[in-house]
């Protein structure tokens, strides 16, 4: 019986527990309850990507109320495994929440701490699960704004600024959105993804309906913080607290991604979006966003913020892939959105253990730590590795699909950007690298020892996934190749 | 003239999302810009209000002889998106409280010269 709601339990538990651990007494009990939920749901993840890979596409009806007109959960492989993406690295923060967030959230604010991430895990799961568009501007409003509350908890003053910022730019690119659905739904009368997609044919030449996708794509790249529309990122993630860098980065971004493959190749026929110059625009911004982010990346002298100009780049290589537009590309894209997961989530990993113990991730603060914390260090050269694409860790092999990707299509300045983006990564990994080994140790330093356990496990078992999957690919690249099957691209 | 008349609540709409959209960008004043982020979103509200109406529709609640019903379901997709553009207003304006409290000012400038004095 319960087989058959494990769609709807994904959305429903976190939910449910969000205010359950605000009123929980103080203490590691809210922690616990928070561990367990996102245990439970990303072994009910696991589940259903099996269900969805042994019996083919889940229609979960909300209510009994058969689509269009009730909400519809609609799971096929991509988003079996975008929910599976988000629900896993969850699941390996929250071991190194416990730490984390004690030296870093004051105490009385912990509970809600914990009750904001369960609903931000809410949004980000729902907006993976459903099949309704209002719906997802719903999901993804509730993962917004607990979002940005997080993030204002940082310890310094900037991370209320970079919050409010973000709200800004945020609260913008979620109305776009709502402002194309309006204009899509004034067309069709429809928000089921489904029936968009069988009725979007016979409209697809309106001015409206072009409109419409203009503002969600816009929309949408607000929130994916596609070059140029990155501004609020590097703030965010340099000042919020080291959980919900970690949290974010591998996480929301991807799932931006993930509705801009949505929307491009489910609910939107082939005529509209290649009749605009959509795919264009995305090499476009992709080249500029690898290249200047990584330039600017290099000069960062806090090394949060250096990561966070990284991940600017990073989703430049996934909206090439888009923007080339082939099976072997947009395949490039889901990889790579995986591989990122793992890279950013352990590297962001690493960077709050120095902070942990030090307090600070500027870069003259972390001299010489790498000798003190040879294990938080190590996890930052495999980590740093895989971000630059070296073979044997899993960045390369998303950017090695990509680079064939390009190939096929014969578009070599793509290719020269993409190993250029390599190289400058050389140059900033190097940064950090140089700055923990090579520099002597700043004095106050001297007695710091290397980060407790607690922190070091969940971070090698992203660094160790980062290399696992860098080997065998049968799970990253086999997924991928199943979700590109189901959009039905075909190959150019 | 009966197009200018005719979409009236268009023009409106218009008006009001290029107004609070400017306001967002040029203001510098943290409170000015959510009120400006208040009418943008506002502008949408009236926009999914304005296409269910129905040409001589009747407000959607059944009763004898009426045929014609204007659409309700965009009443009710606004009626949540009013409810999240109260949550954001909200969580903005306590942003703002909290950046008062931390810079003593709600002068985007001001802070910035603050942040990079340090």
């Amino acid at each position: 019986m319960m087989q058959g709601h494990t769609s709807l339990l994904l959305v429903v538990l976190p939910l449910i527990f969000a205010p359950i651990t605000a009123v929980l007494p103080r203490g590691r009990l809210t922690w616990l309850a928070t561990m367990a939920v996102t245990s439970i749901c990303a072994v009910l993840a696991g589940m259903q990507l099996m269900m969805v890979i042994d019996g083919g596409v889940i229609s979960y009806e909300l209510g009994g109320w058969a689509p269009p007109w009730g909400i519809e959960y609609r799971i096929d492989s991509l988003n079996a495994f975008m929910a599976l993406i988000v629900a896993i690295i969850a699941a390996v923060t929250l071991p190194y929440a416990l730490l984390s967030v004690e030296k870093e959230i004051p105490e009385r604010q912990v509970p809600l701490f914990y009750s904001a991430f369960l609903l931000c895990f809410t949004g980000l799961l729902g907006i993976t699960q459903t099949g309704d568009i209002f719906n997802l501007f719903v999901f993804l409003e509730i993962s917004s704004l607990s979002s940005y509350a997080l993030i204002s908890l940082g310890r310094r003053r900037q991370a209320l600024t970079s919050a409010y910022q973000y709200l800004i730019m945020g609260t913008i690119g979620a109305t776009f959105f709502l402002i194309g659905v309006g204009l899509i739904y004034s067309e069709t009368g429809t928000l089921n993804m489904m029936d968009l997609a069988a009725r979007l044919p016979g409209v697809a030449d309106l001015r409206t309906t072009q409109t419409g996708f203009a503002f969600i794509m816009i929309g949408f790249a607000l929130k994916l913080a596609l070059f140029p529309l990155h501004l609020w990122l590097p703030n965010a993630y340099a000042y919020a607290p080291s959980v919900i860098t970690v949290f974010l980065a591998a996480t929301a971004t991807k799932v931006a991604l993930y509705v801009m493959l949505r929307v491009l190749y489910t609910i939107f026929p082939e005529g509209v979006v290649a009749a605009t110059p959509t795919g264009d625009l995305f090499i476009l911004s992709g080249m500029f966003g690898i290249i200047s982010a990584s330039v600017y990346a290099v000069y960062q002298a806090n090394v949060k913020r250096l990561l966070a100009y990284s991940s600017v780049a990073q989703i430049g290589y996934m909206a090439l892939g888009i923007g080339l537009g082939s099976a072997t590309s947009v395949m490039a894209s889901i990889v790579h959105l995986f591989n990122h997961a793992l890279m950013k989530g352990a590297l962001f990993m690493a960077v709050g253990a120095l902070i942990y113990r030090i307090g600070s991730s500027r870069v003259e603060n972390i001299r010489g730590l790498g000798r003190q914390m040879p294990w938080t260090f190590g996890a930052i050269i495999i980590g740093g590795l895989s971000l630059i694409g070296v073979p044997g860790t899993a960045g390369f092999i998303s950017k090695w699909y990509l680079v064939l990707a390009a190939l096929e299509q014969q578009i070599w300045l793509v290719v020269a950007v993409i190993l250029a983006g390599s190289l400058i990564a050389v140059v900033y990994v190097g940064k950090v690298i140089e700055a923990l080994y090579y520099k002597p140790p700043v004095e106050d330093n001297i007695s710091v020892k290397e980060a407790p356990m607690l922190l070091l496990l969940p971070t090698w078992a992203l660094v160790l996934a980062n290399v696992y999957f860098g080997l065998d690919t049968g799970l990253s690249v086999g997924m991928a190749e199943h979700a590109v099957e189901t959009l039905g691209i075909i190959a150019k | 003239m009966d197009f200018i008349i005719g979409h009236y609540n268009y023009w409106v709409v218009i008006f009001l999302m290029m107004a609070g959209f400017y306001t967002i960008i040029s203001r510098g004043n943290l409170v000015k810009k959510i009120v400006g982020l208040n009418i943008f979103q506002v502008s949408v509200f009236m926009l999914y209000i304005t296409m269910s109406t129905v040409h001589g529709g009747a407000a959607p609640i059944i009763s004898e002889g009426v045929e014609n019903y204007s659409n309700p379901l965009p009443h009710v997709l606004i009626l949540t998106a009013i409810v999240v553009g109260v949550a954001t207003t909200s969580l903005g304006l306590a942003l703002v409280v909290r950046i008062k409290e931390a810079y003593g000012t709600i002068e985007e400038d001001e802070i910035h010269e603050l942040d990079h004095s340090l």
